[in-house]
């Protein structure tokens, strides 16, 4: 664990260095621009856009960009009538958005921005877990494990025969669709019978309070309380791997790490400003989203989103 | 043991039984601003009042969320004031006891029993959508009016009721006409009463917080609003934004925000009170 912090202070200074320079050049030489940036959508993806808007500010002060936090299925309802320029979204645009937008005309490019991992999670005194396989949480969560698995030796029969106390996220939450995804394999598809909190703070006291607990919630959580809980490997087939930045920026801690995303209206881009946020979010995106707990993408594809934005602005012209 | 003494203990009992209901209430509002004022006075100063939201912890501020709060209770007061106390009177005043006044009556009552989130959806369809207003500060307070309605039209028809009959017959018996006792007597004797209660309904618009989602205020604003047709933050909804976030920086920001808001409605009810007091001697 002291390796990740020493990763993540690394990452976050040098973050900082860079900033500081491109900023400068950036200052010099670029055209003063004004309007307004309507954005709305995931509570997940808003810190980090958050962050974008705030450093955007420092370079373009007459853009106002606004964001609203009516979740990613709230966010496509407007997007999807034209009322918001960008959407921000914890998941895929589902087939009926999709629909909703060609139905008014509405065509749009979806750019990958950051991952957010997943942490698996026990309590400090648990000794007997050291990793976990995708199979054996998914008979741990699975619908059919509801009132079955209720102990710890029915995961594995060396385990200790003690109740098993299960912790996730709510039917609300973005990181629930993810994980019932994930694990079993449907969205939204889970047991029932567990602590279930929209609020991670909420999972983080029970699991730390409670020696036979095991949770899931997102891996920012997990970092500001290391102390208080044990972060635990997935198995993915051939190593166990935890979730670090490395894992989940290369793609190894699999499959618990989750894309998320902002789609961009295509009418919007005859909007110079909009246009250049979302350079600048492309831009930044590596460093801003690791300052704000969420994991950068491999540097690779953020060049290949900055291709595919230009070749969506050329087009839409 | 004699009767006496059993009833007396009996008493005994119910009284510190009595002491521990309240106390229960009282303790939990103590921790409660305890935990918030520990987590949260030390990060209040001047910059926290006027800086912008940022993705720093400590470098966060609720300038624009508060500027919102003001314009959303500023403007709430402006439209709800006049038609619900209009409406109170009318409804003590004039309204004939019949079919129509108790349909109207109990659609009052019921319209206060609505959870605030539906009054959101009614304000997104009719101000922002139909209206077009927008998801800005004028919808927002539009919609709250609709929310605290209710409550001040009931405060205003209590209110009017206490005011004595004798001041109503004094007035009559002088010649004046129904209007002239209505608002040379009436309304200045009940006015203590009003205020209160639209100082309360309004201290609660102050924290809503659902409703004002729906209708689309928003988490992120980098500027104040400037008239009634920009949009808005509100204070409850950045303090839900730092409440979720994991780093304990924004956890101690939320608390600071916590402490404004509390200020904010602990000033307004003591202003509800000051007033309440002052009419109330006038009238004696």
């Amino acid at each position: 664990m002291k390796n990740l912090a020493i990763v993540m202070f690394l990452a976050f200074v040098m973050g900082a260095c860079g900033n500081k320079k491109e900023q400068k050049e950036a200052g010099t030489d670029i055209e003063k621009l004004s309007g307004n940036i309507s954005i709305d959508g995931s509570s997940t993806v808003f810190p980090i856009t958050e962050a974008v808007a705030e450093e955007f500010r420092a370079i373009q002060p007459d853009v106002k960009v606004t964001i609203g936090v009516s979740g990613t299925g709230g966010g496509f309802q407007k997007f999807s009538r034209g009322e918001t320029n960008i959407s921000n979204a914890s998941r895929l645009i589902k087939d009926t958005e999709i629909a909703a937008c060609a139905e008014n005309n509405i065509t749009y490019l979806g750019l990958e921005i950051a991952y957010d991992g997943m942490a698996i999670v026990v309590n400090p005194e648990n000794t007997w877990v050291d990793s976990f396989t995708v199979e054996e949480l998914k008979k741990i969560w699975e619908p059919a494990a509801q009132g079955k698995i209720m102990r710890w030796n029915q995961i594995r029969p060396e385990w200790p025969n003690e109740e098993l106390h299960l912790f996730g996220a709510g039917t609300a939450s973005g990181t629930f669709d993810y994980f019932t995804e994930a694990i079993n394999g449907k969205s939204g598809s889970s047991r029932g019978d567990y602590t279930a909190s929209e609020d991670d703070h909420v999972l983080v006291q029970g699991i730390s309070g409670d020696k036979y607990a095991l949770g899931y919630f997102g891996l920012a959580y997990y970092e500001e309380s290391k102390d208080k809980l044990t972060l635990i490997g997935v198995n993915n087939g051939t190593e166990v791997v935890l979730p670090t930045i490395e894992t989940v920026s290369n793609g190894s801690y699999h499959p618990l790490a989750r894309p998320m995303f902002i789609y961009v209206n295509s009418t919007s881009i005859k909007h110079p400003e909009v246009v250049e946020f979302v350079n600048f979010y492309l831009d930044n995106a590596a460093e801003l989203s690791e300052d704000v707990g969420y994991i950068a993408l491999p540097a690779e594809i953020y060049a290949k989103q900055k291709e595919n934005f230009k070749a969506f602005v050329e087009n839409n012209k | 043991m004699t009767n006496v003494q059993k009833n007396r203990l009996k008493d005994q009992l119910f009284k510190f039984w009595g002491i521990g209901c309240t106390l229960i209430g009282l303790v939990l509002l103590i921790i409660f601003i305890g935990g918030i004022l520990i987590d949260g006075l030390s990060r209040i100063d001047w910059a926290f009042i006027t800086d912008l939201p940022s993705r720093k912890a400590e470098k966060s501020g609720i300038w624009t969320p508060l500027m919102g709060s003001v314009w959303i209770l500023v403007l709430t007061a402006i439209i709800s004031f006049p038609i619900s106390v209009a409406a109170g009177v009318y409804l003590e005043e004039y309204a004939k006891k019949n079919r129509l006044s108790a349909l109207l009556e109990i659609n009052i009552s019921n319209l206060a029993g609505v959870p605030s989130i539906i009054y959101g959806l009614l304000g997104l369809e009719v101000f922002v959508r139909i209206m077009s207003l927008g998801a800005s500060v004028l919808a927002g307070a539009l919609t709250l009016s609709l929310l605290i309605l209710p409550i001040i039209i009931v405060a205003t028809r209590e209110a009017i009721k206490a005011v004595p009959s004798s001041i109503r017959d004094a007035s009559y018996a002088l010649g004046a006409s129904k209007w002239q006792t209505i608002w040379n007597q009436v309304l200045p004797a009940s006015s203590g009463g009003i205020l209160t209660g639209v100082i309360l309904a309004l201290s609660r618009a102050v924290g809503e917080t659902a409703p004002l989602i729906v209708v689309g205020a928003l988490a992120y604003v980098p500027f104040a609003p400037s008239g009634p047709l920009d949009q808005f933050s509100v204070l409850p909804i950045q303090i839900f934004n730092w409440i979720s976030r994991p780093q304990q920086g924004f956890i101690d920001n939320a608390a600071a925000a916590i402490i404004i808001l509390l200020l904010i409605t602990f000033v307004m009810n003591g202003i509800a009170v000051y007033f309440r007091n002052k009419w109330q001697k006038k009238l004696q």
